[in-house]
């Protein structure tokens, strides 16, 4: 048996993916995302591009709730002002929809910023309260500003193109949705081994030791709501590309609490988690309508309540997490690398 | 020692009150606090000491009175209006009487956040984590682990400090305040809840911070005993106010002093 690996360097141990085992994974996970589009169906990478968008947007919220500690219910609020942002920049200026999607992300960063200013003053409760402010406002805005936004109408936008292919199937999209994930996953790694990312976690453990350390609290909250809210737009804008149709109720109350559950069900604070509970609630009313279909014929009766089902579900599903697993399915993750702690790589932690 | 050594430092309390409703926490304290001193800060139960180094880290706003730091050969400054941060950039650091650690981070992530003013990376370097950001992480991981050296904290590196036993996660407040690089490191109640072996320990490290490292310690405790064997300049506070200042011994001496402690006895 192995005793375990050891870095001579810190540069090394710093790293990452520091275990051998590690590597080996993600680069078997990187393979399957690579092969995956060429044998799955048009429903399969449709799914697919859900859940690389909810991964974006998980990740985003995660940064704010899971690692800084700052609960918010304006998720949906944020990836309306990110969607918005990029149809209509497109729409009204002709920007080409890179260009969009990127000042999009700013400008979503932006409103965080305006909307995380009441953190400076409230904590927990008080603060997500005034985060349902920042969701009411901006679907107020959103339905009334009619000149600008087309109030209740839908606002279509063209399919983006790509070396003069229109990405309009879900197989080109998928290659812009992975790359945002990846890209996204990657930064949000990063930024957790390196010093703001280490204040945003310390502001949530302890924030006025990390004032006493040195950390100008109000200043990291304002930065993790940006950072947080540049995400959360990248995913708005990258469903308005993908649907192509823009609509309000996408992005209602209902859409900033599916965000909370996929981070609390995947696990607070931690990247893993953000891409599981993406799969998990993108797949899970999936799984209940196919097995209500199925049942279709046994029990007609069945197939009526699918709906009411799926509600019930996932609201289910939050509460058994909270109670039985509150570090969510990366948890569950981390037990069975645990489990294979000895085979076929040994690796420390 | 890459950590570099501090500047010769004084804090000037002059008549500083505070008050919380009807209670009078510090009242018309005047004290200096100076490099080239194991200072002692002792009193009671509920005398004012935390209360003290609240006001001084800029964690509680004194009600009348200033505060002022000055660094030899660099001018001097208010400081009683100043939010912690910025004090702790001046170079005052603390722990705290109840450990407030990050629980949920490494004892290495603990001590990295204690280099935090003494680096740069914003977001955008933090998450591309290019070549100048991982050279600066990995210096001052250099840095960190010359303090983990020192505390004999090597096992418990990767551990995340929830999971440290009490004695453990003292050592590591202290680690990450000595992280900073401060001229002033106050401690309060740093050997409380420890067994005998502990605090001699502790007491050991907190000698060695002053004697090779420069550094001014501010220790406080309610408990004479072993303050005393390792400091040289005491202040006692009592209800509030500076009741005695002196050495060890002239302390241990003052009428005030022994009335102030026979009267806690009575009490309890
Ligand atoms: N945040 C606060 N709100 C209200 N009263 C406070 C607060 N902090 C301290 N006090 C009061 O101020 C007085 C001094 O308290 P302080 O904690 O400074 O004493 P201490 O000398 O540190 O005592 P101990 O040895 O028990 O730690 C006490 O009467 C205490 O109740
Ligand atoms: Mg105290």
């Amino acid at each position: 048996m192995h005793s375990g690996v050891f870095h001579t360097s810190y540069e090394a141990d710093m790293g990452l993916r520091p275990m051998p085992a590690q590597r080996v994974r993600l680069a078997l996970f990187v393979a399957a995302v690579l092969i995956f589009p060429f044998f799955a169906s048009n429903y399969g990478l449709n799914l697919a591009n859900q859940v690389a968008i909810a991964t974006v947007g998980a990740i985003g919220l995660n940064i704010l709730t899971g690692y800084t500690g700052q609960i918010s219910l304006g998720q949906g609020a944020f990836m309306a002002v990110g969607a918005y942002s990029a149809g209509l920049l497109t729409l009204r200026l002709g920007l080409p929809w890179g260009v969009s999607i990127g000042l999009a992300c700013v400008i979503t960063a932006a409103v965080g910023v305006f909307f995380g200013l009441p953190s400076l003053r409230l904590k927990g409760l008080y603060l997500a309260i005034a985060t349902l402010a920042a969701q009411v406002i901006v679907e107020w805005i959103i339905t009334h500003w009619t000149a600008l936004t087309g109030g209740t109408e839908a606002l279509v936008i063209p399919a983006p193109e790509l070396m003069g292919e229109r990405l309009n199937t879900d197989f080109r999209f998928y290659w812009v949705g992975v790359t945002a994930a990846a890209g996204t996953a990657l930064f949000a790694a990063n930024l957790f081994r390196s010093r703001v990312g280490r204040a945003f976690v310390a502001i949530r453990d302890q924030d006025i030791a990390a004032s006493a350390m040195g950390v100008n609290v109000f200043h990291y909250k304002l930065l993790a709501f940006a950072t947080s809210s540049f995400f959360v737009g990248l995913s708005g804008a990258l469903l308005a590309y993908y649907r192509t149709i823009v609509t309000w109720e996408r992005f209602t109350l209902e859409t900033s609490i599916l965000y909370l559950a996929m981070i609390i069900v995947g696990g607070l604070g931690t990247i893993v988690g953000s891409f599981l509970g993406a799969v998990f609630l993108t797949l899970l009313p999936v799984l209940i309508g196919s097995a209500g279909q199925a049942l279709q014929d046994a029990a007609p009766g069945v197939a009526g309540l699918v709906p009411h089902i799926q509600q019930a579900a996932f609201g289910l599903v939050i509460i058994v997490f909270l109670i039985f697993e509150p570090r969510g399915l990366a948890k569950i993750w981390r037990n069975v690398k645990d489990y294979f702690h000895v085979w076929p790589f040994a690796y420390r932690r | 020692m890459s950590i570099r050594a501090p500047e010769a430092a004084r804090i000037e309390i002059d008549d500083v009150s505070l008050r919380f409703g009807g209670v009078t926490a510090l009242d018309g304290v005047t004290l200096e606090l100076a490099s080239g001193s194991l200072h002692a800060l002792i009193g009671p139960n509920g005398a004012g000491k935390t209360s003290l180094l609240n006001c001084i880290s800029g964690l509680y706003r004194p009600s009348g009175g200033s505060i002022t730091y000055s660094i030899e050969g660099g001018g001097e400054r208010r400081i009683d209006r100043l939010p912690p941060h910025r004090i702790a950039r001046l170079g005052i650091a603390r722990t705290f009487q109840n450990i407030e650690l990050f629980k949920h981070m490494t004892t290495l992530d603990n001590l990295m956040l204690g280099r935090h003013m003494h680096m740069r990376g914003g977001v955008l370097d933090g998450g591309l984590y290019w070549g100048r950001q991982q050279r600066e992480e990995v210096s001052e991981r250099r840095s960190v682990e010359e303090v983990i050296d020192f505390l004999e904290l090597q096992a418990v590196r990767g551990d995340l400090v929830g999971n440290l036993s009490y004695g453990q996660q003292k050592l590591v407040e202290l680690g990450r305040a000595l992280a900073i690089e401060p001229n002033f490191l106050l401690l309060d109640e740093p050997m409380a809840g420890m067994n005998v072996e502990e605090k001699e320990s502790l007491a050991r490290f907190v000698l060695d911070v002053y004697e090779e490292w420069n550094i001014t310690p501010v220790v406080i405790d309610h408990d004479m005993d072993v303050v005393m064997e390792i400091c040289d300049r005491v202040s006692v506070l009592d209800f509030g106010r500076v009741i005695a200042v002196g050495s060890p011994d002239e302390v241990r001496a003052d009428p005030d002093v022994i009335d102030a402690y026979l009267g806690e006895e009575a009490h309890v």
